[in-house]
C-alpha cells in the first residue's frame, strides 16, 4: 500500500513548526522517526492532510544533565538511548531496556518523543517513562508546560497533548541511592511486540528494607499500567521471597487488564506478568543491595 | 500536487529529482533510479527486505519518504560490490571488481534460495559486522531477527555470516 497524498512542510526551527501546528494542528501530524506513523500511513489507517517533518530542526536530540536530572531531546533516536554512556550512567533502566525496542534498523530512526506521543500500550518507552517518573515538556506557539508521565498517557494511543502542541523534551530524575532496576519482557521473537513486560525499580533504606518500589507493565491494558497496590505492599518491608510472590500475584491478578491477541490469551499474559514480576523484583533488589553500606 | 526537489547521494552518485512527498524512499530507489536490488515486501517495517544504509546505518527504506533523504547519503545492495562500492566500502585493492566479502560468503555457503530477502539481510549485516566483527552464533541470529527469510531456515545465512566475519578479520578488510 502507498500513503494517501499529503502536504509536506519541513521547518528548520521549532517556532516555525509550532506556528504550523497552531494553524493546522487538527489535521496535521508531526513526522519524527516515522517508524509507527509511516506504516499506519502506508495502510491508510492514518491520512493526515499535512505532515510537519521536524527532523531538520537543530537541538531537539540532546542528551544532557541539568538540575539533578537527565534531559533528553524528544528527537533522540532510540538507538542513542541504547548506546549513550550518559544515559547508561544516569538512567541505566532506560539503556538496558532500549535494545528490546524493535530492531536496530528501527531504533536507528525511531525517536523517544515519537514513541511517547504514539502511546502504544505494547511499547517499552511509555512504560519506562512512567517507571522513571519522567516529566515531559510540551510546547505550543503560546508557551510551554511540563506534564508528569502519569498525566501524559491518557489511554490507548492517546496522550494529554493538545493538537497544537509538540513534545520537545523529556526530563528523567536521577535514581536515588540504593536503587536497583530491571526490565524484562517475553516476545515471540527478538524485536517483536512483547506479549508482556515489566519495568521494576526498588529503592532500599540503610537497613535493606524497601523504601519505595515501582512496577509498570506493557501490553497490560489501555496504556502503561502502574501497579501501585503491588508496589505499596512492598513499602517498608524486607523483600523476602514470600513478599515478592505476593506482589507478583496482586499485580498479575488484580492490577493489569491484558486483552490477549493472536499470539496469547489474557490468562497467559497474567501468568507471564507474575513470572516476570518475580524475576524483575529479584534482579532490582540484588542491584539495590550492591550499594548498601 | 507540489513536487519537492531533492538531491540524494546513492552509492556515491548524486541524483537530483523532483518528488511527491508521499513517495517512499524504497519506491524512489526502485522506480526513479532503477535500483531494483532494494526489495519491497511488507511495506510496514516488518520483513526487512527494503533495508538500506541511511548515512551509514541500517534503516527501512519503506518507512521513510524520499524527501527525508534530501542531502543524505544512501547505500543500497548495488553499492556493496566493487567497482560500484563507495571508497569507504571498498575492501582493498585486491578485491577490486569483486563481490563484497559478505556477498561472497553468501554465495559460498548457499545463504539464499529465492534471494528476495538477501539484499535487506546484507544491508543489515554490513553495519552489524562493523560494530561486532567477531559475533557469536547467538548474536548473529539476534541480528537477523529483523529480516524475514521464508526459504532457508536461516542456517546457511548464519554460516555465511561466520565465513564472512572470519575472512574479514583474517584479511583485516575494512567495513564501512
Amino acid at each position: 500500500m502507498k500513503p494517501a497524498p499529503f502536504d509536506y512542510r519541513v521547518p528548520d526551527s521549532i517556532e516555525q513548526a509550532l506556528a504550523l501546528m497552531r494553524e493546522h494542528g487538527d489535521e496535521a501530524k508531526i513526522l519524527a522517526g516515522g517508524q509507527s506513523l509511516v506504516p499506519a500511513m502506508n495502510f491508510r489507517i492514518v491520512q493526515p492532510s499535512l505532515l510537519v517533518d521536524i527532523n531538520r530542526i537543530p537541538g531537539l536530540d540532546h542528551v544532557r544533565e541539568e538540575g539533578g536530572a537527565l534531559r533528553l531531546g524528544a528527537m533522540t533516536r532510540e538507538r542513542q538511548l541504547e548506546l549513550d554512556p550518559q544515559v547508561a550512567e544516569r538512567a541505566p533502566l532506560l539503556a538496558e531496556a532500549a535494545p528490546f525496542i524493535a530492531h536496530p534498523q528501527i531504533r536507528n530512526r525511531g525517536t523517544l518523543g515519537g514513541s511517547l506521543v504514539n502511546a502504544d500500550p505494547a511499547a517499552e518507552l511509555p512504560v519506562l517513562m512512567l517507571a522513571l517518573e519522567a516529566r515531559l515538556k510540551a510546547r505550543n506557539a503560546a508557551g510551554e508546560r511540563w506534564v508528569a508521565s502519569e498525566a501524559f498517557f491518557a489511554g490507548m494511543f492517546t496522550t494529554a497533548l493538545a493538537p497544537d502542541e509538540i513534545l520537545v523534551e523529556i526530563e528523567i530524575p536521577f535514581m536515588p541511592p540504593r536503587t536497583g532496576w530491571s526490565f524484562v519482557e517475553v516476545a515471540p521473537r527478538a524485536g517483536d511486540y512483547a506479549l508482556m513486560g515489566v519495568a521494576a525499580l526498588v529503592t532500599l533504606d540503610g537497613s535493606g528494607a524497601c523504601r519505595r518500589a515501582k512496577l509498570v507493565y506493557l501490553n497490560a491494558g489501555d496504556g502503561p499500567v502502574d501497579a501501585k497496590e503491588a508496589a505499596r505492599l512492598l513499602d517498608g518491608e524486607k523483600l523476602t521471597n514470600g513478599l515478592i510472590v505476593a506482589a507478583a500475584e496482586l499485580a498479575g491478578e488484580k492490577e493489569i487488564t491484558p486483552y490477549g491477541n493472536v499470539h496469547t490469551s489474557p490468562e497467559f499474559q497474567r501468568h507471564l506478568a507474575k513470572a516476570l514480576t518475580k524475576k524483575a523484583l529479584n534482579q532490582a533488589k540484588q542491584r539495590a543491595e550492591v550499594n548498601l553500606p | 500536487m507540489t513536487l519537492f526537489p531533492v538531491s540524494i547521494t546513492v552509492n556515491e552518485n548524486i541524483y537530483q529529482r523532483e518528488v511527491e512527498p508521499r513517495l517512499l524512499l524504497s519506491d524512489f530507489l526502485r522506480h526513479e533510479l532503477g535500483l531494483t536490488g532494494t526489495h519491497v515486501g511488507c511495506e510496514h517495517g516488518v520483513c526487512g527486505a527494503c533495508t538500506i544504509l541511511f548515512d551509514g546505518e541500517a534503516a527501512r527504506s519503506c518507512l521513510m519518504f524520499a524527501v527525508q533523504a534530501d542531502g543524505h547519503s544512501i547505500t543500497t545492495v548495488e553499492g556493496l560490490a566493487d567497482p560500484h562500492s563507495s571508497s569507504q566500502l571498498r575492501a582493498n585493492e585486491e578485491t577490486e571488481g569483486r563481490l563484497h566479502p559478505l556477498q561472497q560468503a553468501f554465495w559460498e555457503a548457499h545463504g539464499l534460495q529465492c534471494g528476495f530477502c538477501t539484499p535487506g539481510i546484507l544491508m543489515t549485516l554490513v553495519p552489524f559486522l562493523r560494530q561486532n566483527p567477531n559475533p557469536t552464533e547467538d548474536e548473529i541470529r539476534h541480528a537477523l531477527s529483523g529480516n524475514l527469510c521464508r526459504c532457508t531456515g536461516y542456517q546457511h545465512i548464519v554460516d555465511a555470516v561466520k565465513i564472512a566475519s572470519e575472512k574479514m578479520r583474517e584479511f583485516e578488510i575494512r567495513n564501512p
